[in-house]
C-alpha cells in the first residue's frame, strides 16, 4: 500500500468513525444513563455509572407502575404480524407483477409504486374515520393493517427486482416438470429470495416498531398501547420521569437490535448481491 | 415415447414472425435435431413443443393427442435446458423427485427411478450433493437425469452442450446419443452447432428465419442440400459460391459460364439463357489438377495447417476467395497460382431464388 492509499484510508475511516459516533452515541447515551439514579443523569449526563451513581430505579419503576409487558407483547404482535403480512403478500404481489402479464398489471404496478412516493401519514384522517367506522378503534388490527399498507409497496419494489435476478429457467424447468404455480412460488423462487426477505424485513421492522404517530391516533386505551406510546407516559407537561424514560427507551431499543443481529448476514448479502451481478 | 406432428405452426410477436407455417413430422424414437443460426426460431420451436411458449396459430400432436391447450406437465415432455436450470437450493436427489411428487409418482416408484438414472448417469455418489458443489459436466448429467426420471414420451433437449468445454463437449455428446440408443426414445434437439447435429441426429431440421429450409438424413444435406441457405450452413469451412449464368443452351445441355471458374456443361431441364446461377464446390472436394468437370484457378493467399488436413485460402480471378482443402505434409505456398477442380456429384448449382438445380 502506498502512502498515498494510505492516506486515503485513513481519512475514509475518520469519516466512517466520526459517522458511526454520532449515529451511536446517543443509544448509548440513552442506554448508560437508564442505569444511573436521576441525581447523576442531570450532573454527569456523559459518564459512565459507577458504584456510587449505578441504579436500577427506573427499571424498577417502568416494572411496577406501566403495563410495559403488555405494550411490549402490542409492539412484538403487531411488528411481527406486519412484518410476516408484508413479506408474504409484498412477495406474492411481486412475482405476480413480473412473472405474468394480464390486464392492467403495469398500471397495478405504477399504483403500487405510487405508494413509495407518498407517506401513509398524509392519509392520517382517513384512516382515522375509516377505522373508527370499521369499529376497528382502538385495535391492534387496525395498526397492522395500517403498517401493512405502509410496508407493502417498498417490499414489492425491492422484491420485484430480486424476483427478475432469478433464472427464468428455474421456472420453465419447474413447469415441466409440472409445479404447481404456487408450489412454484413457495418453493422454487420463495427459498431463492432469502436475502431479499430479510433485507425486506429489516426494512419493515425498523419503522414499525420505532412509529409513534399511528398508535397515538389509532390506540387509546392501556390494552393497546405500544412500548414507544408507552414511554410517552413518564414524560409529563411538568415534569418528566427520566429515570423510566431511558429505561423504557433502552428496552425498547433491544428487541431492534437482536432482530438485526439475526438478519445481518442475509440483510448484508441481500444488500450487495444486486450490485456484483 | 410417442411421435409429434406438428401442422401449420405459427408464432407471432406483435409484427415480428418469428415461426412461419412450421410443419415437422417425427417418428416414435427418432432423434430430431433442430439447427440453424441464432434468432431462426429453433428455440421458440423447442419451447412451444413443451408448453412454455403458445403458438398464435397451428397445431402440435405429441403420440396422435392434440396438446395446444395442454400444461407443460400433462404434455409428457421432459426438457434439458442450456443453464441446466438445476432447483440451487435441493440437492441432487432432491432436483430430480422433486417434479415426480406433483405427478402422482409414489415414493418408492420415484426411489427407483432416480436410482437407475443415477445409475444410468454416473450420478450415484452425487445424490447428496449440491449443484454448487458439482462440475458444469456433472450438473449436466444431473439436468438429464431429471428429465429421465419423468419417463417422458418425448425428450427435448435446448443447446445441451454449449456451456461446456470443448473436451467435455464431444465426451456429453457422445453420452446423449448412448443414452439415446438406450432409452430408444424420441428426442428434440437444438444446436446452433453443425457437428453435435450431424453426428447426433438421425435427421436434421435446417432453420432460417423462422421457415424450415430442409429435412433429411445428416449425410443427405451434406451431399445434396435443397438450397443455397442449407449448402452454405452444413460444412465447415463453408462451401464455396461463384456467381454464373446460363450463356447457351443446345441439345439439352446448358453451358454455364462465370468470370471465376471454366464453363460447365449441365443438364439444361426448364433453364433459359440468361439465368443467373450460383455455383457451389465444398473446400474438400476441391483437388489440384488441370481439367475436370468443375475447374477455378486463384493465388494462393494463406494457408491453415490443422494437421490432418490444410485450407488454402485462394484470391480468384473476380478478386473474391474461395478455400480449398488440401491433405498430406505438402502444402502450397503463398503466391502460388493453383488450378483446383472437382467432379461432377460434387458441384452443386442453384438457381436465382437459392434452389438445388440437378446437375
Amino acid at each position: 500500500m502506498t502512502t498515498d492509499q494510505r492516506a486515503r484510508s485513513i481519512s475514509v475511516h475518520l469519516v466512517l468513525i466520526a459517522y458511526s459516533l454520532l449515529a451511536v452515541g446517543p443509544i448509548l447515551l440513552v442506554v448508560m444513563n437508564s442505569f444511573k439514579v436521576r441525581s447523576a443523569i442531570f450532573g454527569s449526563p456523559l459518564a459512565l455509572p459507577d458504584a456510587s451513581t449505578f441504579s436500577l430505579v427506573g427499571y424498577e419503576k417502568v416494572f411496577r407502575s406501566s403495563h410495559i409487558l403488555t405494550y411490549y407483547s402490542n409492539s412484538l404482535i403487531v411488528t411481527l404480524v406486519s412484518m410476516a403480512l408484508v413479506l408474504l403478500f409484498g412477495a406474492m404481489a411481486a412475482w405476480a407483477l413480473t412473472e405474468y402479464r394480464f390486464r392492467g398489471s403495469t398500471a397495478l404496478a405504477l399504483f403500487l409504486s405510487i405508494g413509495i412516493m407518498v407517506p401513509i401519514r398524509l392519509g392520517s384522517v382517513a384512516i382515522l374515520n375509516m377505522m373508527r367506522s370499521a369499529g376497528l378503534n382502538d385495535t391492534l388490527t387496525a395498526l397492522i393493517l395500517v403498517y401493512v399498507a405502509q410496508g407493502l409497496p417498498m417490499s414489492i419494489f425491492i422484491l420485484s427486482e430480486f424476483i427478475q435476478q432469478i433464472p427464468k429457467d428455474l421456472r420453465d424447468a419447474a413447469r415441466c416438470d409440472g409445479v404447481p404455480e404456487t408450489r412454484i412460488f413457495f418453493e422454487v423462487v420463495a427459498p431463492l429470495l432469502r436475502p431479499a426477505i430479510a433485507t425486506v424485513a429489516v426494512f419493515t421492522i425498523v419503522p414499525i416498531w420505532n412509529d409513534l404517530w399511528f398508535p397515538l391516533i389509532l390506540t387509546s386505551s392501556d390494552s393497546t398501547h405500544t412500548v414507544t406510546l408507552g414511554v410517552q407516559q413518564f414524560l409529563g407537561q411538568y415534569i418528566t420521569d427520566w429515570n423510566s424514560v431511558l429505561a423504557a427507551l433502552s428496552m425498547a431499543i433491544l428487541p431492534v437490535v437482536v432482530i438485526y443481529v439475526i438478519l445481518s448476514r442475509q440483510l448484508i448479502a441481500g444488500l450487495t448481491s444486486g450490485a456484483v451481478k | 415415447m410417442a411421435n409429434l406432428r406438428i401442422e401449420q405452426l405459427n408464432k407471432r410477436y406483435g409484427a415480428t414472425t418469428v415461426l412461419n407455417n412450421v410443419n415437422l413430422s417425427i417418428e416414435d424414437g427418432e432423434f430430431v435435431v433442430l439447427v440453424g443460426p441464432s434468432g431462426c426460431g429453433k428455440s421458440t420451436l423447442l419451447r412451444m413443443i413443451a408448453g412454455l411458449d403458445g403458438a398464435s396459430g397451428g397445431d402440435i400432436h405429441i403420440a396422435g393427442k392434440l396438446v395446444n391447450a395442454l400444461a407443460p406437465a400433462e404434455r409428457g415432455i421432459a426438457m434439458v435446458f442450456q443453464s441446466y436450470a438445476l432447483y440451487p437450493h435441493m440437492n441432487v436427489r432432491k432436483n430430480m423427485t422433486f417434479g415426480l411428487k406433483f405427478t402422482g409418482v409414489p415414493p418408492t416408484e420415484r426411489e427407483r427411478r432416480v436410482a437407475e438414472a443415477a445409475r444410468m448417469l454416473r450420478l450415484e455418489e452425487l445424490l447428496e450433493r449440491y449443484p454448487r458443489d458439482l462440475s458444469g459436466g456433472q450438473r449436466q448429467r444431473v439436468a438429464i437425469g431429471r428429465a429421465i426420471v419423468r419417463e417422458p414420451a418425448v425428450f427435448l433437449f435446448d443447446e445441451p452442450l454449449s456451456n461446456l468445454d470443448a473436451a467435455l463437449r464431444v465426451s456429453t455428446r457422445v453420452e446423449i446419443a448412448n443414452l439415446h440408443r438406450l432409452l430408444k426414445s424420441t428426442i428434440v434437439y437444438v444446436t446452433h452447432d453443425q457437428v453435435e447435429a450431424m453426428t447426433l441426429a438421425d435427421r436434421i431440421v435446417v432453420m432460417n428465419k423462422g421457415r424450415i429450409e430442409q429435412v433429411g438424413k445428416p449425410l443427405d444435406l451434406y451431399y445434396e442440400p435443397a438450397n443455397l441457405f442449407v449448402a452454405g450452413f452444413i460444412g465447415s469451412p463453408a462451401m464455396n459460391f461463384f456467381e454464373a449464368e446460363v450463356e447457351g443452351i443446345e441439345g439439352g445441355r446448358a453451358r454455364v459460364a462465370g468470370t471465376a471458374f471454366r464453363n460447365l456443361d449441365i443438364p439444361a431441364g426448364s433453364l433459359k439463357v440468361g439465368d443467373a446461377l450460383t455455383v457451389g464446390v465444398r473446400p474438400e472436394h476441391l483437388v489440384r489438377g488441370e481439367a475436370g468437370f468443375f475447374a477455378a484457378e486463384g493465388v494462393v493467399e494463406l494457408v491453415e495447417r490443422l494437421g490432418e488436413a490444410s485450407f488454402a485460402y485462394l484470391r480468384r480471378v473476380d478478386g473474391r476467395m474461395f478455400v480449398a482443402e488440401v491433405r498430406g505434409r505438402q502444402t502450397p505456398a503463398p503466391g502460388e497460382a493453383a488450378t483446383l477442380v472437382a467432379a461432377s456429384p460434387d458441384v452443386h448449382v442453384f438457381d436465382a431464388s437459392g434452389l438445388r438445380v440437378a446437375t
